[in-house]
C-alpha cells in the first residue's frame, strides 16, 4: 500500500494537526473544570463556591481560632481577611510557619455546611527579601502572599 | 503546500512570547503606596533581643521624637548590606528601633557584632506577628514612625547609598 | 588574582565565540577560505578557556573566598566540602557558568570529533552553537557575572539552606543541564542543516549521539529530582506537576519523540522537516525551563530567587533563537527534499503516531503550565495540578504506550497485520490475566491505575519479544538499549500504578508504646530522643517497624530538625526500603496532651518508579554506545570506500 508521496506529507500533516488540536481543545475543556481557582474569604462570601470544587483559599489564621481535634491530628481554624471569615479544617500534620496571625493558603474544598475542608496547608516559604513593588496590603497583600508562597 | 503554513508554528510561539513577557512585565508596573501611612502603629510589646539593648513596645514609639522602626533578621543577606547605611543614618543622629523576626538571642547579638549596632532599642519578634500586623511583607523593611506613633513612610527592601538623605528628609517631615 | 583571571577567560571565551561566529557566516557567503579553516580550533579554544574560568569559580569556592559576592552569598564556611563544591552550580550565576561551560566543552568536542558531515554543514552547525553561547556569555557577563567581588571582604559566608543540602540535590541540576545542553547542539545541528541545504541520513547520524546523550542525561536528572522530592519533602508523593518538574518533563517529552523521528531519518530517510522542527520545539522546550525556573514567573516548590530582570534577559535570549529558528524554518523548510515513502502499517508508521501523541502530551503539560500566566493576564489566579495533568496526559498516553508496545515488532517499510496480531497474543494474554488478578484480589481501585498495571505488564512482555529467536550475545547493543529502555518504562509504569493504586495511609496521634498497623508491617513507636549533628538538633523518634506476625525487626528514626542559621524546620523522613515497596514514615509536632502525630505509609513497589527510570537511562547508554561503535565501523569503512572511489577516479582521468 505504497501511497503518493505528496499525499503521504499531507496525510502526516492532517495527523499531527489533529492530534494537536484534539489535545488543546481536551485541555481547554479540563482546564475550565479542573484548575483550581484562588479565593480569600470575602470572595466566597461575596461570590460563594459550588461545594466539591477543588480551590485554594487564603488569607490569615485568626487569633485564637486554632483547637485541635481529639483525636490529636485534625485541627480546626479560622481563616479571614478583614471582611469575611471561613472555618477551616485540615487532617495532617501542619507545616511549621503556621501560627496564629500568620498568613496561609489552604488547598482543598468547601463542603456541604460551609467548613473548608484542607488537603494541604501551604505557608510562607523564603522571607529573605528582595525588593519588589508590593500590592496594596489587605486583600491584596494577601493574594501576594499566596504568589509567593510555596510548600514547606 | 503554500508558505504561510509553515509560519504557523513562528505564530504560536509567537503568541507564547506575548503572554509571558505579558506576565512578566505587568507586576512591575504596579508601583505601590504603603496602605499603612498615616495609620498608628500597631499594639505590640516585643521582649529583648539582645541583653545590651532595651525590649521595644508601641508605647515606647509616644515621645514626641520622630523614629526609624527597622525590621531585620540576622539571617537575612540583605540585611547585612544594609546595615553600614544604617549607621550612617544613626549617625546623622537618627534614633532607630529594631525588630529582630525569627531570631534567636545569640545570632543576634553576633550580627550586631559583626555589622555594627546602630539600634536603641531591639524587640524579638519570633512568630513573625508583628511584621505581619505592621504589613511588611519580607525582611528588611523599613518605617518612619512619628513622634506620636503613626507611620509616616515604608520604606520595602534594603537600603541603598542613595536612600539616605531621602529617609533623613522623611524624619524630618514626621517632626 | 583566581577571580580576576577567570572572568578574564570568560571575557576571552566570549571574544572567540563571536569569532566563531563571524568567521563561519563570512566563510559561508563564500569570503575567504582561511576563515572556515580556524573556525575548528578557534570552537577547541572557547571550550578549553570557559572550563579554565569554572575551575577558577570551583576553586574559590572551595577556598570560601568571601571577597567574591557570589561565594559570599552561598558558602558558609562551616558548610560540609561536598556543598562547597556543589555550591558553586547551587546558585543562578554559577549555574548559568556551568551552562555556559558545558556548552563550550560540547562545541569543542563537535569540532574535534565530527568527520562526517559535508563541511559547509559543518561550518553553519558551529557558527549556530557559537551564536546560542553569545547570548549566554552575554547573559552572564552583562546581568550575573559570578566573579563580582565586594568592596571588602566579609567575615562569614551566608547560604546554609538546609533544604539544598542533599547530595541527590548536589548533583541533580548538573544533569539536567547536560540534558538541556545536549538539546542546544541538535539544535545548532538542525539550523546548520536547514541553512546549507543538507537535511538527510548524514546529517542525522551526526546529531543522533547529542540527542541520545542528552536524553539519558535528561532521564536520569528527572528520575533523581523525583526521588529528592520524594524523600526530602516528606509528603509521600513522587511527582507534584509542579511547574519546575514540568519544566524538566517537557524537553524530556520533546527529545523523546526527537530521539525517535531521527532514527527513521537515519535509517530510512524519512520524516526530514518533522526532525528539524522537533530539534527546534525540543531546544525551545529547555530553554522554556530554564526561563520558567529562573524568571520566577511561575512559584514552586523549588524556591530560586526571583528576578525579573533575569527573566527578561532569557525571554529575550529565546525570542532570538527560537522565534530566528522558525524564521528560517518557514523560509527553507519548502526546500527539505521529501523524505523516503513508507507504508503506515510500519515501524515508520508507529513511530509517526509515538511521534504525535508525545507532542500531543507536550502540548497539554506546557498548556497547563503556562495556564496560570495567562488567567492572571485576565486577573484570576488559578493554580493547575494533578487533577487536570493526570487523565488529561494519560488520554494520550495510554494509547501511546499500546503503540509502544506494538512499534518494535513491525518491520520497517511496511509489515503485515497477521504477524503482528500473533506476536501480541502473549503480551495481550499477560495483561488480561493482570486484569483477572486485579480485579480478584485487588479490591477497588481507580480506573487510571487499574489501566495502568495492565498495560505495564503487557509492555514489560512485549518489549522483550525483540529478542526472540536472536543470539543473544550477538544481538547489537542498540537492539538491546531499545528493550531495555522500553522495559523500563514499563517498570516505572507499574510502579506508578502499583503506589497510586496500593497506597496505605495512617495518620496518629500516638503515645510512645502504641502500636499502628500499616500495610504488611506493625509499627512500635518506642520513644523520642533528642539528637544533633554539625549545624542543627533535632527530635528523633525511635520506631519499631515489624512484618505484622513476624520476628525480625527494623528501626525507622524519622527526625524533626531545626537549623541554626537561617532558622529552619525540616522533617526527615525515616524509609524501609524492601524488595515490594517502601515504609515511609514522618514525624510531625508534639501535641498537648504529650502525643506525637505520626504520619505512615506503605506504599507497595514504589521504588519500581526509579528502577524504571534507571533502566532508561541505561538503555539509552547501550544505545549510545551501539551506535558511536558502529558509526566509527561505518566511517572506517566509508573513507577506504571514499579512497578507493578516488583511485578510480584517478583512474579514470589518467584513462
Amino acid at each position: 500500500m505504497a501511497v503518493k508521496a505528496k499525499h503521504q506529507r499531507l496525510t502526516l500533516i492532517l495527523l499531527a494537526l489533529a492530534a494537536l488540536i484534539g489535545a488543546a481543545l481536551l485541555a481547554a475543556y479540563a482546564l475550565r473544570d479542573q484548575a483550581s481557582y484562588f479565593y480569600a474569604p470575602s470572595d466566597i462570601e461575596a461570590k460563594g463556591v459550588e461545594a466539591g470544587r477543588a480551590i485554594r483559599l487564603g488569607g490569615m489564621v485568626r487569633r485564637g481560632s486554632i483547637a485541635q481535634a481529639a483525636d490529636g491530628v485534625t485541627v480546626n481554624f479560622i481563616v479571614e481577611d478583614g471582611k469575611a471569615s471561613v472555618p477551616v479544617t485540615y487532617r495532617g500534620i501542619t507545616p511549621d510557619l503556621f501560627v496564629e496571625g500568620s498568613g496561609v493558603v489552604a488547598e482543598g474544598r468547601m463542603d456541604a455546611g460551609g467548613t473548608f475542608v484542607a488537603d494541604n496547608l501551604l505557608a510562607k516559604h523564603d522571607e529573605n527579601y528582595m525588593p519588589r513593588e508590593l500590592e496594596d496590603m489587605n486583600l491584596d497583600e494577601i493574594k501576594q502572599q499566596a504568589e509567593t508562597t510555596v510548600t514547606q | 503546500m503554500t508558505n504561510w503554513k509553515l509560519w504557523l508554528p513562528f505564530g504560536l510561539f509567537a503568541l507564547f512570547f506575548i503572554v509571558v513577557a505579558g506576565g512578566l512585565i505587568s507586576p512591575s508596573d504596579r508601583t505601590i503606596t504603603s496602605k499603612m501611612i498615616g495609620k498608628p502603629l500597631p499594639a505590640f510589646d516585643l521582649p529583648q533581643a539582645v541583653a545590651d539593648r532595651p525590649a521595644l513596645s508601641t508605647a515606647d514609639f509616644n515621645t514626641g521624637t520622630p523614629r526609624l522602626l527597622n525590621i531585620f533578621a540576622s539571617w537575612c543577606v540583605p540585611c547585612i548590606a544594609e546595615a553600614p547605611h544604617l549607621q550612617a543614618l544613626s549617625d546623622a543622629g537618627a534614633e532607630i528601633n529594631g525588630v529582630a523576626i525569627r531570631d534567636k538571642p545569640e545570632d543576634v547579638a553576633a550580627f550586631l557584632a559583626r555589622n555594627g549596632n546602630p539600634y536603641t532599642r531591639i524587640g524579638a519578634d519570633n512568630l513573625s506577628s508583628v511584621q505581619l500586623e505592621i504589613g511588611s511583607s519580607g525582611v528588611p523593611e523599613t518605617f518612619v514612625v512619628d513622634g506620636q506613633g503613626r507611620i509616616t513612610y515604608q520604606h520595602i527592601g534594603d537600603i541603598r547609598a542613595s536612600d539616605v538623605p531621602m529617609l533623613l528628609e522623611k524624619l524630618e517631615e514626621a517632626r | 588574582m583566581i577571580a580576576e583571571a577567570g572572568l578574564a577567560c570568560l571575557w576571552l571565551a566570549a571574544a572567540l565565540s563571536l569569532l566563531q561566529l563571524l568567521a563561519g557566516g563570512f566563510s559561508l557567503a563564500g569570503r575567504g577560505e582561511q576563515l572556515a579553516s580556524i573556525i575548528r580550533p578557534v570552537a577547541i579554544m572557547q571550550g578549553i578557556l570557559v572550563a579554565i574560568a569554572f575551575v577558577m569559580l570551583i576553586w574559590l569556592f572551595l577556598r570560601t573566598d568571601l571577597s567574591v559576592k557570589l561565594v559570599a552569598m552561598n558558602s558558609h564556611s562551616a558548610k560540609p566540602f561536598l556543598y562547597k563544591f556543589a555550591g558553586t552550580w547551587g546558585n543562578h550565576e554559577g549555574s548559568m557558568l556551568l551552562w555556559v561551560t558545558i556548552m563550550g566543552l560540547s562545541g569543542s568536542c563537535i569540532a574535534l570529533l565530527e568527520k562526517r558531515l559535508r563541511s559547509d554543514t559543518m561550518i553553519a552547525t558551529l557558527a549556530a552553537q557559537a551564536f546560542v553561547s553569545i547570548g549566554f556569555y552575554a547573559f552572564l557577563l552583562f546581568s550575573s557575572n559570578p566573579f563580582e567581588r565586594l568592596p571588602s571582604p566579609v567575615p562569614e559566608g551566608q547560604g546554609l539552606n538546609p533544604l539544598l543540602q542533599d547530595p541527590g540535590l548536589a548533583f541533580h541540576p548538573p544533569t539536567l543541564y547536560i540534558g538541556y545542553v545536549g538539546l542546544s547542539v541538535a539544535f545548532s545541528f538542525a539550523v546548520g542543516a536547514l541553512i546549507t541545504r543538507n537535511v538527510g541520513p548524514v546529517f542525522a547520524r551526526a546529531m543522533r549521539p547529542w540527542v541520545l546523550g542528552a536524553w539519558i542525561f535528561l532521564t536520569l536528572g528527572i528520575t533523581a529530582g523525583s526521588y529528592w522530592a520524594y524523600y526530602e519533602l516528606g509528603w509521600g508523593g513522587w511527582w507534584f506537576w509542579d511547574p519546575v518538574e514540568n519544566a524538566s518533563l517537557m524537553p524530556w517529552l520533546a527529545a523523546t519523540a526527537l530521539l525517535h523521528s531521527v532514527s527513521v531519518l537515519a535509517t530510512r530517510g524519512a520524516l526530514r522537516t518533522w526532525t528539524i522542527m522537533l530539534a527546534v520545539v525540543a531546544f525551545s522546550m529547555s530553554m522554556v525551563g530554564t526561563f520558567l525556573v529562573r524568571s520566577g514567573i511561575l512559584t514552586s516548590v523549588h524556591a530560586f530567587a526571583v528576578d525579573p530582570e533575569r527573566g527578561s534577559f532569557i525571554l529575550a535570549l529565546l525570542a532570538i533563537y527560537i522565534g530566528g529558528a522558525l524564521a528560517l524554518f518557514a523560509i527553507r523548510a519548502a526546500t527539505i527534499r521529501e523524505g523516503t515513502r513508507f507504508s503506515f502499517f510500519s515501524r515508520e508508521g508507529a513511530l509517526v503516531l509515538n511521534n504525535v501523541l508525545l507532542t500531543a502530551i507536550l502540548g497539554i503539560v506546557l498548556i497547563g503550565t503556562l495556564y496560570p500566566l495567562l488567567t492572571e493576564a485576565m486577573g484570576t489566579k488559578v493554580s493547575v495540578g494533578p487533577p487536570y495533568f493526570n487523565p488529561v496526559g494519560a488520554a494520550f498516553a495510554l494509547p501511546m504506550l499500546v503503540v509502544m508496545a506494538a512499534g518494535p515488532l513491525l518491520r520497517w517499510r511496511g509489515d503485515s497485520g497477521r504477524k503482528l496480531i500473533n506476536m501480541m497474543a502473549l503480551p495481550v494474554l499477560a495483561a488480561a490475566v493482570t486484569l483477572l488478578v486485579v480485579v480478584l484480589f485487588g479490591g477497588r481501585i481507580g480506573i487510571l491505575p487499574l489501566l495502568g498495571l495492565i498495560l505495564a505488564t503487557g509492555l514489560a512482555i512485549a518489549s522483550i519479544i525483540p529478542l526472540w529467536g536472536r543470539n543473544l550475545l550477538r544481538t547489537p547493543l542498540n537492539i538491546w538499549g531499545m528493550v531495555i529502555a522500553h522495559l523500563g518504562i514499563a517498570v516505572a509504569l507499574f510502579g506508578m500504578a502499583s503506589e497510586s493504586a496500593f497506597n496505605q495511609e495512617v495518620l496518629v496521634a500516638s503515645q510512645p508504646g502504641e502500636s499502628h498497623e500499616v500495610g504488611p508491617y506493625t509499627l512500635t513507636f518506642n520513644a523520642i530522643e533528642p539528637v544533633a549533628g554539625p549545624n542543627w538538633t533535632a527530635l528523633e523518634a525511635n520506631i519499631t517497624a515489624r512484618v505484622t506476625g513476624s520476628d525480625s525487626s527494623d528501626t525507622l528514626n524519622p527526625q524533626s530538625r531545626n537549623f541554626s542559621s537561617p532558622p529552619t524546620q525540616t522533617s526527615e523522613a525515616a524509609l524501609l526500603t524492601r524488595w515490594n515497596g517502601q515504609l515511609y514514615v514522618v514525624l510531625g509536632e508534639e501535641n498537648a496532651d504529650g502525643r506525637w502525630q505520626l504520619r505512615l505509609w506503605w506504599k507497595p513497589f514504589v521504588t519500581f518508579i526509579w528502577y524504571g527510570g534507571l533502566l532508561i537511562g541505561l538503555g539509552g547508554l547501550l544505545a549510545l554506545i551501539g551506535r558511536t561503535v558502529r558509526d566509527i565501523r561505518r566511517r572506517a569503512h566509508d573513507m577506504q570506500d571514499e579512497e578507493n572511489e578516488q583511485d578510480q577516479q584517478a583512474g579514470e582521468a589518467a584513462a
